[in-house]
């Protein structure tokens, strides 16, 4: 292994100081230095979206980073977002609306999802599917998932779960 | 919506309802456990070098240099692992057909046949290093000349994937009834075209991953797939070593598509290096590596013929496909275009179907099963071949399918190609479809996007497919020739606190089936779904099972629980009946009890039951304790979902660029157990095949070498890309049983790509345009309004 580069991260709020290779990815220093696997990784050019972060409260994908790039910094990942306990209002919409299915995309999409609310509170449907573009989902079709960032803004939606049931029965 | 009455008795509480699921708390909250997110005391990490050539003598391979390396444990290639048992297996032996097939090691022994194919294994104590390391591996190749054109392969003189082979044929099959050649001879109008269907990528987001652990003569092995108990059983072959030292454990999946319903090399290499080096040991491909060696799907080249009288009858319907199998045989590789065979007459009354199969080697990348397995391709096929004949006969694409559709009445209906479909509605479902179209306001958009260059057409698939894979005694060694049954297995276990564990065989990856499982199991035992946890994945708990694919884990994995969960039930009611001095048979669950008919108050609650059952001191006569029960279900039939389809495209005339303004989709799955669950693999299936018509396709160029190698060249369907789906259900239950459902993963992905490619080619047709192939990619759809036009395309 090369020689290593002090940084000091804060990460969900609680600050870390490493020892990184100059090369290492911020996602594979998330991962594997602090152990949140929630961030994931889906590709190797920066295409998938699959491990999106916030940096300093901007979305951003991890695998595109270096961690020494991030000394000093700030970041959020899934799980600084909400716990089983305490869903952010982005994590309940994601599972209200069945904005998942085998999860893998999931956190980054919910990551970029949360990034687009901070910018705009109330997106355009053709916003949402924009500002996700970068993010890609294999299984959802991306219906439910704009749905689910609608719901989150605030605004009107058809029901998706249980709700529906009684507007259709 | 109203909810179905699935249940024995009683009105269903959860089955038909659209139950949030059971697995997101995990999912959202970044707690779920993939692979790559799991790590061993030791452990160890693994890169593969693969071979930069498509076809190649290997002439030396120098691991000094890696070997040299501190952080290096072991280099292993080809020639250090001839104790191997055998080459990787291929799951087909057709009775009476003969199958020309190469040994396929895990590391290629003195030739390599396509491009990713591995060569060597590097393993070391860092993620990174094991990559450089990879690098420092030198290999020498002495190229051979390269075969890319599943056609060309065929010719005499082609150069040969396997030299000693003598031909780069693999087999000839034929699957059909009646008489294509006079049904087409009794035909007014004979249509003929060369339909594509090229080659794509599963591309789960979760690349696939494995980590393998052996210790005192046992291995554990976590991997990123559909089939555990599979893995579990060609491990043990090539291995050597007895199945039951082997725990074959699918985690968290993220999506499979059926890129992940294999046995792959890499299981077998981390598993051989871990027994070697006592160590654990984790690989992780990168997307590069999927592109490259996940197994691909599709890539049929086929001429079809469909023949029909003046008044629309379809008389015949003949196919013959050149199927590209890649270089190897792989587990199913070369059944895929059979399975499409069986429903090649579609929805249609079709006297006589015929489809002739030649697969053929190539130097590339194994085709194999992808979400749909030959049956998209066949859909494919008849639906846009349909739509051509009705244009040859002046026809509207909805009356030519009403013509010849199935009718109603005639289910269960045996069709030419020897199957017989289970139940079907297909005028109920166009019926349904066309209701929601609009035509007027579409012709009106028509005539005013034409003014701004823009084409707006309209397509229409109208499929059924053949899927709850699936009943041994027809797909089993004598039947089609699958060297397995394929029934499910499930334990049901009622805990004596009255929660409830259910084993299922089946190994979903993003299905929502923890879902569905326990909204069927609740209303059989008055429990909450809440309280039913559905274990699966995992060959060191329940019973022997065989995983999830080919749309068959509700159909028969989720009979299979239905059937445990009943026995249990029964039980259940003969305690309660001792208990209450009632005859067994007018016990029945009603909300949250056990309770004799007519009397809710009077009954016992799960939980006392299974007080009774644990605590056995008021037990019947010769009852054993316990309240738990297996089943094994093997299905009579298969299932046949079925559905009508119809996208509208918008085609820019100037630069080819086709956008999905509205898609349509009218579902039939039998009676919904979860229907927001069946919208979602609607929605997901259906955007699948929109990436193949419109953007996704696996490249090779004519050396052999993988153009399109990442998600940068490859694209996959973005949000950008696809408009907010309508989708709307019809419930026509299947009697291949007792719930009445079928599969529901591929029929998005079946139904959809017809329907894209009819609705370009009617955008079309004012420019001239009558027929195109996929991907209908802007540069192809520009190329083709210019030759219309009668320029030369650039
Ligand atoms: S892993 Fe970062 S974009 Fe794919
Ligand atoms: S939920 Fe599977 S990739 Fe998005």
């Amino acid at each position: 292994m090369s020689a290593t580069v002090p940084v000091r991260i804060t990460v969900n709020g609680a600050s870390h100081q490493l020892d990184v290779e100059p090369r290492r990815l911020l996602v594979h220093a998330l991962r594997e230095e602090l152990g949140l696997t929630g961030t994931h990784v889906g590709c190797d050019t920066s295409s998938c979206g699959a491990c999106t972060i916030h940096l300093d409260g901007v979305a951003v994908k991890s695998c595109t980073v270096l961690a020494v790039q991030c000394d000093g910094r700030e970041v959020t990942t899934i799980e600084g977002l909400g716990s089983t306990d305490d869903l952010h209002p982005m994590q309940e919409a994601f599972w209200e609306h069945h904005g998942l299915q085998c999860g893998y995309c999931t956190p980054g999409m919910i990551m970029a999802g949360v990034d687009l609310l901070n910018r705009t509170s109330q997106p355009s449907e053709s916003e949402i599917r924009h500002a996700i573009e970068g993010n890609l989902c294999r299984c959802t079709g991306y219906h439910n998932i704009v749905k689910a960032i609608q719901a989150a803004s605030g605004q009107q939606t058809e029901a998706t779960s249980q709700a529906r049931d009684e507007v259709q029965a | 919506m109203t909810a179905t009455e699935a249940a024995p008795n009683g009105a269903a509480l959860h089955v038909g309802r659209s139950l949030k699921r059971k697995e997101d708390p995990r999912l959202i909250t970044g707690r779920a456990r993939y692979v790559d997110d799991m790590t061993v005391p030791g452990l160890l990490h693994a890169a593969i070098v693969r071979s930069p050539e498509a076809h190649a003598m290997i002439v030396s391979i120098d691991s000094s240099a890696a070997l040299a390396r501190e952080d290096v444990e072991l280099v292993l290639t080809g020639q250090d692992m001839t104790d191997l048992e055998s080459p990787l297996p291929c799951a087909w032996v057709p009775p009476g057909t003969e199958i020309a097939n190469a040994p396929h090691w895990a590391l290629a022994r003195g030739q390599v046949n396509h491009v990713g194919d591995p060569v060597a294994i590097v393993v070391g104590t860092d993620r990174y290093a094991v990559v450089d390391a990879a690098e420092e591996v030198l290999v020498e190749y002495e190229s051979l000349p390269v075969i890319v054109d599943p056609r060309a392969a065929l010719a005499d003189g082609a150069t040969l994937v396997h030299e000693d082979l003598g031909s780069n044929r693999v087999f000839e099959f034929s699957l059909g009834g009646g008489d294509v050649e006079a049904g087409l001879a009794e035909a007014d109008v004979v249509v003929q075209r060369e339909i594509v269907n090229h080659r794509t990528s599963g591309a789960p987001i979760e690349p696939r991953g494995v980590i393998a652990d052996f210790r005192a003569g046992s291995l554990t092995i976590h991997s990123s797939t559909q089939v555990p108990h599979f893995v579990r059983l060609f491990l043990a072959l090539q291995l050597g070593i007895s199945e039951e030292r082997i725990r074959a454990v699918a985690p968290e999946v993220g999506g499979g598509f059926g890129a992940k319903l294999q046995f792959y090399g890499e299981e077998v290499l981390l598993a051989y290096a871990s027994r070697r080096l006592q160590r654990p040991i984790k690989w992780i491909e990168t997307r590069s590596e999927h592109m490259q060696v996940a197994h691909h799907g599709r890539d049929q080249i086929a001429t079809c013929r469909m023949g029909a009288r003046q008044d629309g009858t379809i008389t015949a319907f003949h196919v013959q496909i050149t199927a590209d199998l890649g270089a190897y045989l792989m587990l199913l590789t070369p059944v895929i275009p059979v399975l499409g065979a069986f429903v090649m007459g579609g929805c249609y009354a079709i006297p006589n179907v015929r489809t002739d199969i030649t697969g053929v080697f190539t130097n590339k990348m194994s085709t194999d099963a992808i979400r749909g397995a030959g049956r998209p391709e066949a859909t494919h096929m008849v639906e846009v071949m349909i739509d051509q004949l009705a244009s040859e006969l002046g026809m509207s694409p909805p009356a030519i399918r009403r013509k010849n559709f199935i009718p109603k009445e005639s289910f269960p209906a045996e069709v030419a190609t020897g199957v017989v479909y289970d139940s079907g509605d297909y005028h109920g479902s166009l019926d349904k479809l066309m209701g929601k179209l609009d035509v007027e306001a579409f012709k009106r958009e028509q005539a005013e996007l034409r003014g701004r260059g823009i084409y707006r057409g309209i397509g229409l698939s109208t499929y059924t497919e053949i899927c709850g894979l699936a009943p041994s005694r027809i797909v089993g060694p004598s039947g089609l020739g699958l060297q397995t049954g394929l029934w499910e297995s499930a334990m049901v276990r009622v805990h004596i606190s009255g929660a409830v564990t259910v084993y299922s065989g089946a190994s979903p990856h993003g299905q929502g089936l923890d879902t569905s499982f326990a909204q069927i199991v609740a209303d059989r035992l008055g429990v909450d779904p809440e309280v039913v946890e559905v274990i699966h994945g995992d060959t060191g708990t329940g019973p022997q099972g065989l995983g999830t694919y080919g749309s068959r884990s509700l159909s028969v994995g989720g009979e299979a629980i239905a059937r445990a969960t009943a026995k249990v039930a029964e039980k259940a009611k003969a305690i309660v009946a001792h208990e209450l001095e009632a005859a067994a048979q007018d016990i029945e669950v009603s909300g949250d009890r056990f309770s004799v008919r007519g009397s809710p108050d009077h009954g016992m609650s799960l939980a006392e039951v299974a007080g009774a059952a644990y605590i056995p001191e008021n037990l019947p006569e010769g009852m054993e304790p316990g309240l738990e029960e297996t089943t094994f279900y093997d299905p009579e039939n298969f299932v046949f979902p079925f559905g009508a389809h119809a996208a509208i495209v918008d085609v820019d005339g100037e630069t080819g660029k086709v956008a999905v303004a509205r898609y349509i989709a009218v579902d039939d799955c039998g009676p919904a157990v979860n229907p927001m669950i069946i919208d979602g693999q609607i929605h997901g299936g259906i955007t699948h095949a929109i990436g193949q018509a419109l953007y996704e396709r696996v490249h090779y160029d004519d050396d052999g070498q993988l153009v399109t190698g990442t998600f940068v060249d490859y694209s996959l369907p973005s949000a950008a890309e696809v408009p907010m789906f309508e989708t709307d259900r019809t419930e026509t239950p299947s009697p291949s049983n007792s719930l009445g459902v079928k599969g529901v993963g591929e029929a998005g992905t079946i139904g959809a790509s017809a329907a894209v490619t009819n609705a370009v080619i009617d955008a079309l047709r004012p420019l001239g345009v009558t027929f195109m192939n996929m991907p209908l990619t802007p540069m192809r759809v520009w190329e083709a309004i210019e030759e219309a036009r009668g320029g030369v395309p650039a």
